[in-house]
């Protein structure tokens, strides 16, 4: 097996062997503690530009599987496993995993101390990070290199994740309500999610504008999932004030729910190593009780956790809330159809605990329903 | 929500003796709810009649009741209490269906208590097999097409409406008890007729095979809230049909989506909802076609189990800990992760290591019986292992369970391998399925033969298949690079391992290995893979890059546990390695603890400083000295305490430079080495049996001839009487050489003479190097020749002269003294026509060690680890934790008993295997009974190991001939007491001859008499005999012997091989019917 090195850019080198694609990649380094799941998070847009550490030793047990892909390709910028499969065993597997690696070109690494990572990039954050699997460069040279490469903070990524058209996923069955969904880097369950809930989704490209979502006639609009840092994300942030002014209900995830709340005025903040994983405990502070939910973000908001705040749009608050850190989880307008969740709800992969959220988002276009009626 | 302020007093009801199925996994759940409900300021009041426990030191609750766990009992308990509230999910099957009989007998209501954590509509939602499959039908689930049944003839019609195989699984029974498979109708009669027994409402249900199918189990915990998290994943590797208790599995799942993980997760929640456990923990099992992924639920557990233990300890996550903060009204987000410090308990753990748990057994003590694994559990204990990878964790599993057969091999010549015996082999489970699946890959087979033969997923197969790949890499000649010996280390290859493969000699493999730096490092088990700091020492060796054992200034000292639960090496030990830890702790020092059974509290994370869930074997104990000795100062290693699994290390310890504190390899070595012994018994001028040690079968044979018959035979260095036997001619003296040992100069075999008729005595002492405390002298009820561990024995000894007392307390003191012991000693002696012979020593930690500590209220395993590091007994004494006496005081006359396992195991031919006692131990586990008088405690003793003896009724008499005469006195009490007495031909006219009238039966051998008299067999079999005295002739015993306590045990019918337990019992029904059975907390007895 070819050596490979995982290079950070504080300078510690991991030693390893190469797996899937050889050569170099970067991105920013963080770590996924997910037992399964391994294909949604390598096609989860909104892994785009990181290098993904699994805490889990083995990958690649269960394979590839079409039906279990969240979007059309691999996303993440390279993949760093401890003891990565040779063979696959499941009766939907149709693809060993590193066989698809490299198919997609995506450069990983195995055999390194994954634990001794993860708790390096727990104390110091997450980092730039190179994989180097084409060994013609000294161990400093790996390092300049990284060093050279974009940090995450302020990255603007959209428009790499985005879909170019418009597309439709029909309701499943008897259709009820349409649903603009701007397409930040979403993943394929949630318009799944809602098509089951009799939703038609019209996935929009990021850069829509607010007549493009009026021509869908919603009866609401979907902020979705991705990558990037939502403080570059002013054009967007923009256009869900002006979404709000109309009224129309507004339901956020993750990067979605970071530009809610800075379209209601709050800024957002890099979290020192993030929450990526599926165990991930958020209070209901209205119910009291503790969902487990899946988690993929490096940013969160600032907002008041305790009380009622004011907006331009009418009093809100903070509904949801991490347990394990007091991260801001989750955000409710009072006297207008517009919430979010830092989590997700689609899970995929994950626990479907948080599922009643895609039911609340069909309540709110019940409470609030399209002025000039519906189809 | 805050914790329920109505609540000031917890009834805990414990899960009695250890029993297969039922294990010290629930010591450790009740000894955490004890602490948590302590530590909350709540009464705790307890009942438990397994002595060798932790949750029953007397600290551990405020009114401690060492009964037996019958309803009866524990109404008494209520009355005398009045807990407010009743805790009964920790305490295993035993507790819930004592719960259930709580309910059903109004106990609860009357006394105006009521159960916590699962009521009694929830538990029997949960078990009840009707019930449960509707609450499956409900939720959206799958169970297997399946019929209840109530008799033979449902049973029958029901096999014909699902076709066989079919499985039969009765209701209400533990570890699959019972239970089994049945692949035509004569197979089916068998198992379903002692399901139907078994069955306390005489219930089976039938099922549609799902053999072969993948099997997982998911840990549940609800709290009243209605937050539900899923604890923990654990898969079978061996699939559907083998009890999970027997099956090698793997935490977490492994082969499984995420799209299929979260149908289970989604599945566990509707279920534990529905079924309405209110606060909790419980674990459900899945089945999972392989083929189309069709799930199917097998079953839950509305309780802590065996698999919570297993959970909690491969997580991190404490369920029997937080299962009693729910139960007592707090809510998973109240509680914090006490390895994190400032993370939630509600949250589900998150692994970064694999791991693997393996079952040890037990068949070679049954030699009669069906080696098969099937629904039935078998396993009498379990050993868990961790590592970074899938195969480092299944090599250290199997090489903590101390077999050599379990460890892989690989051997060079392989021409005499016949591989379609394997796989033809394999097909049928047994102990060494996975060894013979690694042996065929080894010598070519492909991973669809062998998934084709056995239905392992590919996956593990694959990684065996990686295992031999690597031992073919290590095996090359040429020089062992350094990389290569690294990967060999990284897969979980021992040293000895490497050294066979290479030629080599462990200790050189080892050499290099250091020389080379390539060392373990040491993680933690930390509930969140690494996101969150842990602040818990709880540590398992990899090799890898980083280390995380933290730097310490005390100065510390290591306990070697006992390794896994097997018969005559079992809770007992870890009872006493606890005990050192707390008082270790104490008196300043940091306490590190190894071992590697998951059931045990020594293996709790909060019971030591550290925790080093490591295999017990020289080389991984050595490493963890090594990393600690970096660490910061260490003192040594105790030994003593564990058993002959750390007491086997110390040499080997010795000689790599390790301290052993306490008692010297030396001092063990002159104990355990026969003819060293006999030299210090010379000396001290004390008396041993005559013996000899053969090195031959004719050396044997001379021996004998010399010593006289009747001899004791055995190999040397065992534990548990391992392949012992009495023989009475030379007959059977050459067959048991033949059969049981390997006799070699190497492997000598020793020959006793053994003492006919004597009174067995047990003592268990402590000594310095200058001062002895007696803990306690124990009388065997049964006469010598039955194994210790399998005798009831009495303390106060019963019929010991103050003269004899004084000798031997006298002997003692010379054998210590002789040995040279530092700490404890326990030594067998007998006494026959008034001489004291001096059976064996023993230089550590017994398995009476708890049971005197309960009676005499002296905690003789905190001595002992104190005087290992430095203390005297003086100290100890000024101090408090030894009393001022000369000796110890039993408080109460307080009975031991042993539990055997006879019902779990039957032959191939599906009967019961013969339950007789012998030199050999076959006991699971023990009962104490406490009362004032012997009769009370005997009969308290007798209902906890076997349930109740009979006031009146019916008793089966049989007597051998060597015993006819010591029965007549106690079958007269018996007629006196109102019984009717039965007795085959020559018991009863023996017994008419002295005055004493019987019915006269016919033997089973005898068949039928021509007016349709029915043989004895046939009366056990239609429930007309209350108790069986049987008395055996030796040992391949007579046919009709065998089939008298067969029935008896597949009955539940009391049944008494001893006469000396046969007089006990007397005294038993004596005071049961003078309904004496008193209760009283051990702090009440302590007292006095």
């Amino acid at each position: 097996m070819a050596k490979a090195f995982l290079v950070l850019d504080d300078g510690r080198i991991f030693e390893g062997n190469s797996w899937a694609a050889t050569g170099r990649t970067f991105g920013e380094a963080v770590f996924q503690t997910g037992m399964t799941g391994y294909q949604e998070t390598l096609t989860d847009p909104s892994y785009h530009r990181q290098v993904v550490v699994m805490t889990a030793p083995h990958i690649g047990n269960t394979g590839i599987n079409t039906p279990d892909n969240e979007s059309k390709k691999i996303w993440v910028a390279g993949f760093v496993v401890r003891n990565p499969s040779t063979i696959s065993s499941n009766w939907r597997s149709e693809k060993e995993l590193e066989v698809e690696l490299i198919e997609q070109g995506v450069v990983g690494i195995q055999g390194i101390d994954t634990r001794a990572l993860t708790r390096h990039l727990r104390d110091r954050g997450a980092m730039r990070v190179g994989i180097f699997s084409d060994l013609e460069i000294s161990r400093d040279e790996m390092v300049i290199e990284v060093r050279k490469i974009d940090a995450m903070s302020g990255a603007y990524l959209s428009a790499d994740v985005s879909t170019d058209k418009p597309y439709i996923v029909p309701a499943v069955g008897a259709k009820r309500y349409t649903v603009a969904a701007i397409d930040l880097g979403i993943k394929g369950a949630t318009p799944r999610a809602l098509a089951v809930r009799g939703v038609e989704v019209h996935v929009l490209p990021f850069n829509s504008s607010l007549e493009d979502i009026k021509s869908v006639r919603p009866d609401g609009v979907f902020l979705s999932n991705g990558p990037g840092d939502p403080a570059t994300m002013d054009g967007v942030v923009d256009l869900v004030r002006e979404i709000l002014i109309e009224e129309i209900p507004i339901f956020g995830i993750c990067f979605g729910h970071q530009i809610l709340g800075r379209a209601l005025g709050f800024d957002t903040y890099k979290l020192q190593f993030g929450h990526r994983g599926i165990n991930q405990p958020v209070l209901d502070k209205k119910t009291g009780k503790v969902e487990i939910t899946a988690h993929n973000h490096g940013f969160a908001i600032k907002a008041p956790i305790d009380g009622v705040f004011n907006t331009v749009f009418g009093s809100g608050e903070v509904t949801h809330v991490g347990l394990n850190d007091g991260v801001v989880e989750g955000l409710q307008l009072l006297e207008r159809g517009a919430f979010s969740v830092q989590y997700h709800p689609e899970a995929a992969a994950g626990p479907h605990d948080a599922a009643y959220l895609f039911d609340r988002f069909i309540d709110l276009m019940v409470k609030y329903p399209r002025k000039g009626g519906s189809l | 929500m805050p914790r329920d302020l109505s609540i000031k007093s917890v009834l805990v009801i414990g899960s009695g003796p250890i029993v297969i199925g039922q294990a010290c996994e629930f010591d450790y759940s009740g000894t955490q709810a004890c602490r948590v409900l302590r530590a909350e300021g709540i009464r705790v009041i307890l009942v438990n009649s397994n002595p060798a426990t932790i949750m029953t030191d007397p600290e551990f609750a405020d009114a401690t009741y060492i009964e037996p766990i019958t309803p009866e009992f524990i109404e008494n308990i209520i009355a005398k209490e009045r807990p407010d509230a009743v805790l009964a999910t920790l305490g295993g099957q035993t507790a819930l269906n004592a719960a259930i009989g709580l309910h059903k007998a109004g106990t609860l209501e009357r006394y105006g208590t009521h159960l916590i954590g699962a009521d009694v509509d929830a538990i029997e939602r949960g078990e009840n097999r009707e019930l449960f499959r509707a609450i499956v039908e409900k939720i959206g689930g799958e169970s297997a097409k399946s019929v209840i049944c109530h008799t033979m003839e449902e049973v029958i019609a029901g096999a014909a409406v699902l076709h066989y195989p079919v499985v039969v699984r009765p209701s209400f029974t533990m570890g699959g008890l019972g239970s089994g498979i049945a692949f035509d109708e004569e197979n089916l009669r068998q198992i379903a007729g002692a399901g139907l027994r078994y069955s306390p409402t005489s219930e089976v249900l039938l099922e549609e095979s799902i053999l072969g199918w993948k099997e997982f189990e998911l840990e549940v915990m609800r709290d009243a809230s209605d937050n539900v998290v899923i604890v923990c994943s654990i898969e079978n590797i061996d699939p559907m049909g083998v009890h999970t208790g027997d099956s090698i599995t793997v935490a977490p799942a492994l082969t499984l989506t995420d799209v299929e993980f979260q149908k289970l997760r989604n599945l566990s929640i509707d279920i534990i909802r529905e079924v309405g456990v209110a606060t909790g923990g419980c674990n459900i099992q899945f089945a999972v076609n392989p083929d189309n992924g069709r799930i199917i639920v097998i079953e839950m557990n509305p309780r802590v189990s065996r698999s919570s233990a297993l959970a909690s300890k491969a997580t991190g996550f404490p369920i029997a800990k937080i299962a009693t903060k729910l139960a007592i009204g707090y809510t998973l987000d109240e509680i914090k992760n006490d390895i994190t410090q400032v993370t939630p308990a509600s949250f589900e753990p998150t692994l970064d290591y694999i791991v693997v748990k393996a079952p040890r057994f037990a068949f070679e003590k049954f030699a009669d019986a069906d080696p098969r694994l099937t629904t039935t559990m078998k396993s009498v204990g379990e050993a868990m292992a961790i590592g970074r990878s899938f195969p480092e964790a299944l090599m250290k599993a199997l090489r903590s369970l101390e077999r050599k057969e379990a460890i892989f091999q690989f051997p060079v010549d392989i021409s005499k391998i016949d591989k379609a015996a394997l796989l033809q082999a394999m097909q049928i489970p047994t102990e060494y399925r996975l060894q013979q699946v690694q042996k065929a890959m080894w010598i070519g087979a492909d991973i669809d033969e062998i998934f084709a033969a056995t239905k392992i997923d590919r996956w593990f197969l694959h990684q065996i298949d990686l295992i031999n790949i690597r031992a073919k890499e290590l095996a090359q000649p040429g020089e062992l690079s350094l990389q290569l010996l690294r990967s060999g280390k990284e897969m979980g290859f021992s040293d000895a391992q490497i050294a066979t493969l290479r030629g080599l000699k462990e200790e050189d493999v080892r050499k290099a290995r250091h020389h080379a730096n390539i060392r373990p490092v040491y993680k933690t088990v930390d509930t969140c893979a690494a996101e969150f700091e842990a602040f818990t020492p709880y540590h398992y060796s990899s090799y890898e890059e980083e280390t995380e054992v933290r730097a310490r200034t005390k100065p510390a000292v290591i306990i070697l546990g006992s390794g896994p639960n097997r018969i005559g090496q079992g809770i007992e030990f870890d009872y006493s390695c606890v005990h050192a830890s707390f008082t270790l702790r104490e008196a300043g020092f940091e306490t590190i603890m190894i071992n590697c059974n998951p059931e045990t509290v020594s293996t709790d994370y909060d019971t030591s400083d550290r925790l080093y869930f490591e295999p017990l074997t020289l080389e991984d104990v050595l490493e963890v000295v090594h990393a600690e000795t970096l660490a910061g100062p260490l003192l040594g290693v105790i030994t003593q305490l564990g058993g002959q699994t750390p007491l086997g290390l110390a040499a080997g310890l010795k000689a790599a430079g390790v301290n052993i504190l306490g008692t010297s390899p030396e001092a063990i070595n002159l104990a355990e080495e026969r003819g060293a012994f006999g030299q210090v018994l010379m000396e001290q001028a004390l008396t041993a049996p005559e013996f000899g040690m053969a090195a031959s079968q004719m050396e044997a044979l001379d021996i004998a001839a010399r010593i006289g018959y009747p001899v004791l035979v055995r190999p040397s260095f065992v534990l548990g009487g391992r392949g012992m036997e009495i023989v009475y001619d030379d007959v059977a003296l050459s067959s048991f050489i033949s059969r049981a040992t390997d006799i070699t100069p190497d492997h000598p075999v020793l020959v006793d003479r053994f003492l006919d008729s004597a009174i067995e005595i047990d003592v268990d002492a402590l000594y310095d190097g200058n001062e002895l405390f007696l803990g306690g002298v124990m009388e065997h009820i049964e006469e010598a020749g039955i194994h210790s561990g399998d005798s009831a024995c009495v303390l106060p000894a019963a019929t010991i002269t103050p003269a004899q007392q004084k000798a031997i307390r006298e002997a003692t003191l010379k054998i210590a003294q002789g040995v040279g012991v530092l700490g404890l000693i326990n030594i067998q002696f007998a006494i026959a026509e008034d001489v004291l012979y001096v059976l064996e020593a023993n230089p550590r930690a017994s398995r009476t060690v708890p049971f005197v500590s309960k009676a005499t209220g002296v905690p003789l395993a905190k001595a002992a680890a104190r005087i290992s590091v430095g203390s005297t007994i003086a100290e100890l004494k000024s101090e408090g934790l030894l009393p001022n006496t000369l000796d110890g005081v039993a408080k109460g006359i307080s009975v031991k008993e042993a539990v055997l396992p006879w019902n779990r195991f039957r032959r191939t031919d599906g009967r019961g295997v013969d339950a007789v006692l012998g030199p050999e131990m076959r006991s699971t586990g023990e009962v104490m009974g406490i009362a004032e008088t012997f009769g009370e405690s005997y009969a308290k003793s007798q209902i906890s190991a076997f349930g109740p003896l009979p006031k009146a009724g019916t008793v089966f008499i049989s007597l051998a001939d060597k015993d006819k005469s010591s029965g007549i006195a106690p079958a007269k009490a018996l007629l006196a007491l109102g019984f009717n007495l039965l007795a085959t031909g020559g018991t009863a006219d023996f017994l008419a001859l002295n005055g004493v009238l019987s019915h006269k039966v016919r033997k089973y051998s005898e068949g039928s008499g021509p007016m349709g008299e029915r043989t004895i067999v046939e009366l056990l079999n239609s429930g007309d005999v209350d108790l069986v005295i049987n008395t055996p002739v030796g040992r391949g015993t007579r046919a009709d012997g065998w089939a008298i306590r067969t029935a008896a045990v597949q009955r539940s019918i009391p049944c008494i091989t001893t006469t000396a337990g046969f007089s006990a019992a007397v005294e038993g029904i004596k005071a049961l019917q003078r309904g004496e059975l008193s209760v009283s907390p051990i702090q009440e007895w302590l007292k006095r």
